[in-house]
């Protein structure tokens, strides 16, 4: 088995993420721990509700039960990004060119790297936001479907309408599909290059005997990992309507466990999936086999990211055991 | 062992009621008052709540429809995500209290804590309670359904504001309040000033105290706080007691036509069913088919069964069509071994719902 560097917190771990190969644990009470030659901490909000991680500027942007939108960088220092006193920012998400969307109640914000601050109103709360992978544009979930928005040109957005309730929403790493989580134990898509109104347009993915929580592109976008069942459940997204009437892998099952946390490596075609025990395994899309990375822990696994090589893994569980699992042993 | 398997759930309770009828003074008591206990409070609006060092957390009501069909099957989404927020960091408090505005519907946000699994996994709705503004009830009833509803469905209802009317107002108001809903504990106050006691850790969902609570169901006498209007008529149950027939002597005020209320037409009404031992095989199809058919008009029902040969005392308890059943406790010697079951709706087809009881009795 790999080696396993452990951390022991107090509390709900939110997120993990590395910067500059450093593994960063965020913590539901607000403080961020990392493991630099050592265990260390920044006190970033009172209550730590949301986490995205900015690949372009290997920073981590959190939102707090404070009001405060905190962007960190490797070094553990923080910096304020946007302050709106008393509100909970349950979203935050990194865009392009150094831009940071956060929502509170039913208002969606984006601030550019200039300073300025733009407004998204919605007729419902908003649930999730995601940046598409090209060019300023975000999808924002919210009751009955999802709007998308440019952000930099004024005008009405794109309405992608399903009934019911969508907690969450990512876009494909290529750009072409939009999928969310819903409240009834489902996902749903939309192909954005298919024409309004088409049946082809909808994508219903179901089944699931839980909530859908953790979602995860896998390397080049041929796959979307998805957490809610005993088993990885792994939607292939290769063809041009996605994975509509196809049967989706099932990665890792496990009789009455539930996977809780989903992760895809960054270069293979292989997903890490973390239980409700603390249980880790890796599971290869190609043919199934399966590696145990980490034995049942103390609460259920909540978060995971790879470090860039894909060489390690950080995780967290709802009980505050962390670590590090080290593939190369 | 998860850590959601060895927490104990947090109690949650609902305070409803108008605009005005002292829900604020009510919360601001709670959080004030010297008991020891932490609280949680998700408010519609920070408004006038006087306590900076509560946990107070503001949220936009959001009714969720579930796709399943079922007009009824409705939840707070705004409530799943506070919840699971707050219990990420449960250390903080001991119970959660939920303010609603004046014009909410009350069963969504009861059916919040049922319907979704993540809710029901970490919290356990405690009681629903119900401020009512003496004074102003019967314009309230008047120009809205969600204030009836709001009665009809609490466990507990402060009849408040009760220095701005006269005696025999109160008792009217109080008659009224009663025939919206027979199994309510009643309090009459002035500035939302009660024993918190009877307002907090009722358990009124809980199947094994749900009814040891309610007065509908209590067979000894008259709670101290408690007078009885005109309408009420629980204390007639003891007199029916040798009797297996329905106590249409008392109840003639549910019956579909709208109530002889003095002040107000009311639309909700209330069934109360009494039988002898139950052949489950018949009860259970029975109770599921109702609840099936019949959920989107039951705002609430309860009820102690005895079944035929069963030890133990069965109770049941349901909001629209969610329905949970569990064996209570033995029945005690000397207990008379009946069941009862009461069903506060609208439009409900009394003559069906008492025909199709009966046919699931044990024949003698």
């Amino acid at each position: 088995m790999p080696t396993v560097a452990p951390l022991d917190l107090e509390g709900h771990v939110v997120g993990v993420a590395f910067l500059k190969d450093i593994p960063f644990f965020a913590g539901a009470a607000g403080t961020i721990h990392r493991l630099d030659q050592g265990h260390k901490t920044t006190e970033l909000h009172d209550g730590l509700l949301s986490l995205a991680y900015d690949e372009a500027t290997d920073t981590l942007l959190t939102g707090g039960e404070d009001g405060k939108v905190m962007r960190v960088s490797a070094d553990g220092t923080a910096s304020l990004v946007a302050e709106t006193p008393r509100k909970w920012i349950s979203q935050v998400a990194a865009g392009p060119q150094r831009a940071v969307a956060y929502a509170f109640g039913k208002t969606s914000y984006v601030r550019l790297a200039d300073g300025t601050t733009k407004e998204f109103p919605e007729e419902r709360t908003v649930e999730g936001i995601a940046f598409a992978p090209k060019g300023l544009r975000i999808a924002v979930a919210r009751y009955n479907g999802v709007s998308l928005h440019w952000v930099g040109i004024a005008g009405q957005p794109l309405d992608l309408e399903w009934k019911g309730a969508h907690t969450g929403v990512t876009f494909s790493p290529d750009g072409r599909f939009v999928v969310t989580s819903m409240q009834e134990n489902a996902l749903h898509g939309w192909k954005l290059d298919a024409k309004p109104g088409a049946e082809a347009r909808h994508m219903r993915m179901t089944g699931y005997p839980a909530k859908v929580k953790s979602l995860s592109w896998s390397a080049k976008g041929k796959w979307l990992a998805s957490a809610g069942a005993p088993a990885a459940i792994v939607w292939p997204f290769q063809g041009k309507d996605g994975p509509m009437g196809k049967a989706p892998l099932e990665l890792g099952t496990r009789g009455n466990t539930m996977v809780t946390t989903v992760a895809c490596h960054p270069a293979e075609d292989i997903v890490a999936i973390g239980y409700e025990d603390g249980m880790i395994l890796a599971a290869r899309l190609a043919d199934s086999k399966e590696v145990l990375l980490r034995r049942p822990g103390k609460g259920a696994v909540t978060a995971m990211a790879w470090n860039r090589t894909g060489r390690q893994l950080a995780f967290g569980s709802a009980a505050g055991d962390c670590g590090v699992v080290d593939l190369a042993g | 062992m998860t850590e959601t398997t060895t927490q104990k759930p947090i109690p949650v309770t609902v305070l409803t009621g108008y605009l005005g009828a002292g829900k604020t003074t009510l919360l601001n008591r709670i959080l004030s008052e010297n008991h020891g206990r932490k609280y949680a409070v998700i408010v519609n609006e920070f408004g006038e709540i006087g306590i900076d060092n509560d946990l107070i957390v503001e949220s936009d009501e959001e009714i969720y429809e579930m796709n399943n069909g079922c007009v009824c099957c409705t939840v707070r989404g705004d409530l799943i995500r506070v919840v699971e927020g707050l219990m990420r960091r449960p250390g903080r408090f001991d119970a959660i209290i939920v303010e609603t505005t004046g014009l909410a519907d009350p069963v969504p946000v009861a059916q919040t804590f049922f319907m979704d699994d993540d809710v029901r996994a970490k919290t356990e709705l405690d009681a629903v309670v119900a401020l009512v503004d003496a004074k102003h009830l019967p314009l309230r009833l008047k120009d809205s359904r969600e204030a009836e509803d709001q009665i009809a469905f609490a466990d507990v209802v402060l009849l408040n504001k009760t220095d701005l009317v006269s005696p025999e107002e109160l008792e009217r108001i109080e008659a009224t309040v009663r025939v919206i809903n027979p199994s309510a504990r009643i309090y009459r106050t002035q500035r939302s000033d009660i024993d918190l006691g009877k307002v907090l850790d009722q358990g009124a969902f809980n199947l094994e105290r749900a009814l040891e609570n309610d007065p509908h169901f209590l067979d000894q006498g008259e709670q101290d706080d408690h007078v009885c209007g005109p309408d009420c008529d629980h204390d007639h149950h003891h007199h029916d007691h040798d009797h297996h027939h329905h106590d249409h002597d008392h109840d003639h005020h549910h019956h579909h036509d709208h109530a002889p209320s003095p002040i107000h037409d009311v639309t909700v009404q209330s069934i109360s069913l009494r039988g002898g031992e139950m052949n489950p095989e018949r009860f259970f199809p029975w109770i599921q088919k109702i609840t099936q058919t019949d959920g989107p008009n039951i705002l609430r029902l309860k009820g102690i069964i005895a079944f035929a040969g069963d030890a133990e005392r069965y109770v049941v308890q349901g909001v629209h069509m969610i329905i949970e059943g569990d064996h209570q406790r033995p029945w005690k010697e000397g207990e008379k071994r009946e069941t009862r079951l009461v069903f506060i709706g609208r439009d409900l087809d009394r003559e069906k719902l008492e025909r199709t009881f009966k046919a699931c009795e044990v024949q003698a």
